[in-house]
């Protein structure tokens, strides 16, 4: 994932890993010396979601090959928690990363006193440092990972696109050089025909990446693309190639020794994608046959032995409509949706780059990888699927269940319930995967895992998710990269819900508002006064959702509910759990898990059905008729002023002029008491004016920022 | 005539009767009815429907008039049978409730000596049965034409409120109009809740404002629900409307017991007592200056987060309201870091205290999360009366003798240690989090005093923090029960509860108190 390249993070984390004493089962066997891995973590680079996650990742794989592992961190970061699941921890400084992660003695030093044999070191800064390579070379411990001159060779497209040529490699047609000046580019353009992609040598995920269809578009392409790749890589070298429309995007990961070895581990289907960011993937893709994967597979071991690549990466291809393949570029660390690939081939990828770290030979041969049954990975992300697919949102995760009792459902995270989903993070929650004998199971699978999934206090994109693995043209296969824009054309609007569905959904906020009310009228313990409870077995409801209103008849047996709307009867039966975060429910004969997000004493009553969430108004026939009476109200909106709660002194201002602001976030601190509060905004908007500045005194109600 | 003396051309008493009830139903009659509709309220016997469980409501008083004779008052067409008020009483939930509500459509709501004879025959029978008294408040005021009369009511009311006050909850809505001496009863009840925009509460109006401080101002600012709810604390929350507002009345109704005889009402709960909770042990944030949220503490240990806060746009530095563990009714205080960094001043003390003072009359166990840097200084408070301010919370967590269990999440700084239930003001159960800090100030402002004009104050004040910011000097005293893991903290006390659900203790003899006012 490229866009967090240019997220510059404060926040850090450090992981170190090693092995104690091993108990060597499995296939992995070290010497009877204490030996070890260190992971190491790093800011500015990846996000740290994703980082916890991938080490969790990594300590539980240790934990089943009996190798101890030790986490390394800063002060900050001691109740991280993959700092909790190491068996033990090392502190190497205080927040600030050059005291501590960027701090080589200090991490040195905690190699040594731990007696480590190997390093993972996460992503980022220390596992392309030659330096660090060559102090722990030195020491006699092992990296885990690929060497720095693999990373370096396939970091830069260029060069990575003229050593996939090299090797054979199906790339791109187009010039593979650096551009010099916007003419030259119209030149290229027009030798490889339109349309043409023009992009940042050193970029990715978007950024420094133009599309032109003709010899003004280059131009005017051309003078953006530098100027971006220069402020976001102080890189400003461009390479043009042809632009493949409407392409799938399919990789190949593979797995290499140090002996010269290499596997390909067949392919993840990774098409569903938002802003060039992966939502949705699967693996094996329906899109290949046997031979166009074979085919890929080759190259993509050929271009791993062509730089003397060592330990898992992937290598990325488009794919157009006529199984034409293109290299696009190679991934030199293990990526986010690996788990599809270990579900269907079996494998455990980081217990393959702990052997491969150690030296030893790949234990497979190409003729032993299978692909069995399907997998699919959903990336639940902390955002607003309503916005562009989906624009951060933050929040504390109040709270936050995976939905683990369910057999054939994996969730890599790097959060737990209290987790603080912040602006320094990257949105993403966890990776969901599901895996079936079929694409059909799996796909079913991951509907109960969605609807199983707790996630409050954030904004999620499971309404997305959950509308994806339902939508007919990716049940059927039939998607590319522009799949989002093409079935959403005007935004993604939730789940359109059928007449039938609707009827559901006010059938369960009816049962529930009444399976609440009664629970109302229980009093337990000796009562000096008697209740006197409304004895009812009938209600006349009406029910609001979106504008329509419905007059709903419920009657009660028990658990069950036969509710009536518009003489059509519907049967709603389930424990009424009014604690728990799920409903789990039978409606209408059919099971369905439905999540209660907000029900109040006024009749509010919010749910989650079929991933979307709903707003529904119980109230009873009299208080709705009595509502009539009741004044419009036109909200006031107070949210685009921020003015001082209190009187103190501004610590920091975070935003200025025409910043883009998302709801929630950081505007400016204001220190009162020696407390430091953050004040945030309460909408999404851009920063009409700044009215106060670091260091300024402010009193209660001074206007601080205004918003658009 | 007929032999009862009754011509055959009058209607039978029967039929009087009848006539009586429907007038009295109609209230001020449709086109008032009209009225008071198009300015978005509902009238005096449809708010008591939507209030009160459906038929519950058994009415008092139907038949009586006022006794007015001056300004044309007594001709018949001047006479409403049951006058500006109804009265009652019904169930809420199936509990007993005695209800009073005023009615616009008839002269206004206006305040006559019936009208207060009415209210005052179902306190004193509340008083008696033991059952709260929920007034539904709309009226313009006294009933002029009856003068001194009308005066009277409103102090037999008051007299009566004052009676009550601690016997049974008294709970006001202010559901339009409360203006000159009517506002003192509503002041004198448990709790006062208003509508947004169509309720105003004022000793005197803008005109009178006006007359005399040449002040212009508009209803709405004066006393609408923003106002009492933000600026003055007179009221204790506000709703949308009166839909919204009676809804929430029943919700709230819930939490209460029904006098001071009954102990707090249990429900039947679906969350599980022993549930753990572990964002709580990542709440608190590593640096002890920055700010986290009161509320995320509260709503995850609460019964099904459900928390019916009190004021919670008042003084938010503290944060009070309803909740339930394990089914049972609990006031929750806490200390709120995120707005002026949790400390205590006039009118977060004076909010806690009134809180506090509720629950400990109305055996309603407290449960105290403390983050408290301290009092807060500067000349505004002085002068404002911090002292006797502040000790009004003090003396309210000192006099109570409910069971009373507190959580120290971080600070508990100074004098303000002492004041938030602390183990020496007879708290029975005082947890500490790990991330808790006892010290009289903070370890900077402490150096400063130890070590002035010495040097090394960095390594003092390492030393400071080593030494007091951590739980161990309280624990090692014994003024913590407990340092406890955070998440265990739901299940902790609701075993607690059950252990001091039979708490017995009593404070000396007094005819009342000296509460330092």
């Amino acid at each position: 994932m490229f866009l967090q390249w240019q997220r510059s993070s404060s926040v850090t984390v450090g992981l170190l890993v090693l092995v104690w004493t091993p108990l060597f089962h499995s296939h992995v066997c070290f010497s009877k010396q204490r030996c070890g891995v260190i992971i190491c973590r790093y800011s500015t680079v990846y996000d740290p979601t994703e980082k916890v996650s991938l080490f969790i990742r990594v300590i539980k794989t240790c934990k089943k090959m009996g190798i101890k592992t030790v986490a390394v961190h800063s002060d900050v970061d001691s109740s991280a928690v993959h700092v909790k699941m190491a068996d033990e921890a090392v502190c190497v400084g205080p927040a600030p990363t050059n005291k501590s992660y960027l701090n080589m003695d200090a991490i040195m030093n905690a190699i040594k006193q731990t007696g480590a044999q190997a390093v993972h070191p996460g992503y980022g800064f220390l596992s392309e440092n030659k330096q660090f390579a060559k102090r722990l070379a030195a020491e006699g411990v092992s990296f885990i990972g690929p060497d720095t001159h693999a990373i370096q060779a396939m970091g830069d497209k260029i060069e990575s696109k003229l050593i996939a040529k090299a090797a054979k490699v199906n790339t791109i047609p187009g010039f593979d050089g650096v551009v010099k000046d916007a003419e030259e580019a119209v030149k290229i353009a027009g030798e490889i025909g339109y349309p043409v992609m023009i992009k940042a040598s050193a970029g990715g995920g978007g950024k420094g990446m133009r599309i032109a269809w003709n010899d003004e578009e280059t131009r005017e392409g051309f003078r953006f693309s530098s100027q971006e790749a220069a402020s976001s890589f102080g890189d400003d070298r461009l390479l043009i190639e042809k632009f493949i429309d409407n392409p799938r995007h399919i990789e190949i990961q593979v797995l290499a020794d140090k002996h010269g070895n290499a596997l390909w581990l067949n392919e993840r289907e990774c098409s569903i994608q938002r802003r060039n960011q992966k939502v949705v993937e699967e693996a094996p893709s329906t899109f290949l046959d046997p031979d166009t994967r074979r085919a890929m597979g080759e190259q993509a071991v050929s271009l791993a032995k062509a730089v003397k690549y060592s330990s898992a990466g992937t290598v990325e291809f488009l794919v157009d409509s006529k199984k034409n393949f293109y290299f696009l570029e190679m991934n030199t660390r293990l990526q986010v949706e690996h788990p599809i690939t270990e579900c269907i081939t079996g494998l455990d990828l980081v217990q393959q780059m702990i052997r491969i770290a150690m030296g030893y030979k790949l234990q497979h041969k190409q003729s032993d990888i299978p692909i069995n049954g399907w997998a699919i990975e959903s990336r639940v992300y902390a955002e607003d699927p309503y916005k562009s697919f989906g624009l951060p949102s933050i929040g504390r995760l109040s709270q936050y269940q995976e939905p683990l009792d369910l057999r054939n459902v994996r969730v890599d995270s790097g959060i737990e319930e209290g987790s603080d989903i912040s602006i320094y993070y990257d949105p993403m929650i966890s990776k969901l995967v599901t895996y079936g004998k079929t694409r059909e199971e799996a796909l079913k699978k991951m509907e109960e895992a969605l609807d199983n999934y707790v996630i409050r206090g954030v904004t999620h994109n499971i309404p997305l998710l959950r509308e994806i693995i339902v939508h007919p043209r990716f049940v059927s296969g039939d998607i590319s990269t522009k799949f989002l824009p093409e079935v959403y054309p005007d935004g993604f609007k939730g789940h359109m819900l059928t007449a039938g569905e609707r009827r559901e959904l006010l059938a369960t906020a009816a049962a529930l508002y009444v399976a609440a009310q009664l629970r109302s009228q229980k009093f337990l313990g000796d009562l000096r006064v008697s209740v006197v409870p409304a004895e009812s077995r009938q209600w006349e409801l009406c029910v609001e959702l979106d504008k329509g209103v419905h007059m709903l008849g419920v009657s009660r047996s028990g658990n069950n509910y036969t509710v009536e709307i518009d003489g059509e009867k519907v049967e709603v039966s389930g424990e009424w759990n009014l604690a728990s975060a799920l409903l789990p429910l039978t409606i209408n004969g059919k099971h369905r898990t439905l999540q209660c997000l907000l029900r109040t004493a006024a009749g509010e009553i919010t749910l989650q059905y079929l991933g979307t969430s709903f707003k529904l108004r119980v109230l009873s026939k009299l208080a709705a008729s009595l509502s009539k009476h009741m004044p419009e109200k036109v909200p006031e909106d107070t949210s685009s002023i921020l003015r001082s709660p209190m009187p103190g002194s501004v610590v920091a201002v975070s935003v200025k002029p025409g910043d883009n602001v998302a709801e929630g976030q950081e505007i400016c601190v204001i220190e009162a008491m020696k407390m430091q509060n953050s004040m945030t905004a309460a909408k999404a908007a851009k920063v009409k004016s700044v009215h106060c500045k670091a260091g300024d005194t402010v009193g209660e109600g001074d206007l601080l920022v205004e918003l658009e | 005539m007929n032999a009862r003396g009754y011509s055959v051309n009058h209607p039978s008493v029967q039929e009087r009767i009848e006539k009586k009830r429907q007038a009295a139903l109609t209230g001020g009659g449709q086109l008032r009815i009209a009225a008071q509709h198009k300015r978005g309220k509902l009238t005096a016997r449809e708010r008591l429907e939507l209030l009160l469980d459906p038929d519950s409501f058994v009415e008092y008083d139907m038949f009586v008039e006022h006794r007015c004779s001056d300004f044309g008052m007594e001709a018949d067409h001047n006479k409403y049978p049951g006058d500006s008020v109804v009265t009652g009483q019904g169930r809420i939930n199936g509990r007993l409730v005695y209800v009073f509500s005023q009615d616009f459509t008839v002269f206004g709501g206006s305040l006559s000596g019936a009208h207060a004879q009415k209210i005052c025959k179902i306190m004193d029978q509340a008083m008696m049965v033991g059952a709260p008294v929920i007034g539904l408040n709309d009226s313009g005021g006294a009933r002029i034409q009856e003068g001194v009369e009308s005066l009277a009511g409103y102090a037999d009311i008051f007299l009566r409120n004052v009676m009550s006050s601690g016997v049974v909850p008294q709970i006001s809505l202010i559901m339009g109009p409360c203006a000159g001496g009517a506002v003192y009863s509503p002041a004198l009840t448990d709790f006062t809740f208003m509508v947004k925009d169509t309720s105003y509460l004022f000793i005197t109006g803008p005109d009178v404002v006006k007359s005399v401080t040449n002040e212009d101002v508009s209803q709405e600012e004066l006393g609408g629900a923003k106002t009492h709810t933000t600026v003055s604390g007179v009221a204790h929350r506000a709703f949308e409307n009166d839909v919204d507002a009676l809804l929430n009345l029943r919700d709230f109704f819930n939490f209460l017991p029904l006098s001071n005889k009954d102990p707090a009402p249990v429900t039947e709960c679906h969350d599980p007592r022993d549930r753990l909770v572990p964002g709580l042990d990542t709440v608190v944030p590593f640096e002890s200056t920055k700010a986290y949220d009161m509320l995320d503490i509260v709503h995850g240990i609460v019964d099904e987060r459900e928390f019916f806060e009190i004021m919670p746009n008042y003084a938010k530095n503290i944060v009070v309201g309803f909740a339930r563990m394990n089914g049972r009714t609990v006031g929750i205080v806490g200390n709120q870091p995120k707005v002026a960094s949790g400390c205590l001043d006039i009118n977060s003390s004076v909010k806690g205290a009134r809180f506090v003072r509720f629950c400990d009359a109305f055996n309603i166990p407290i449960i105290t999360f403390v983050d408290v840097p301290g009092f807060l200084p500067g000349t505004a408070q002085e002068y404002g009366g911090i002292i006797r301010h502040g000790a009004k919370l003090l003396y309210a967590f000192a006099e109570a003798t409910v069971p009373k269990i507190t959580v120290i999440t971080r600070k508990a700084y100074g004098g303000a240690y002492d004041v938030m239930s602390s183990k020496h003001l007879r708290g029975d159960v005082n947890y500490a989090w790990p991330s808790a800090e006892v010290a009289v100030m903070g370890a900077k402002g402490a150096v400063q005093i130890i070590f002035r004009g010495k040097e090394n104050q960095a390594e003092a004040e390492a030393e400071y923090v080593e030494k007091f910011a951590n739980p161990f000097p309280a624990a090692v005293r014994g003024f913590v029960d407990d340092i406890i893991q955070p998440s265990t903290t739901r299940k902790r006390i609701c075993r607690d509860l059950e252990v001091l659900a039979s708490k017995k203790q009593t404070n000396p003899w007094k005819k009342h108190a000296n509460i330092p006012l």
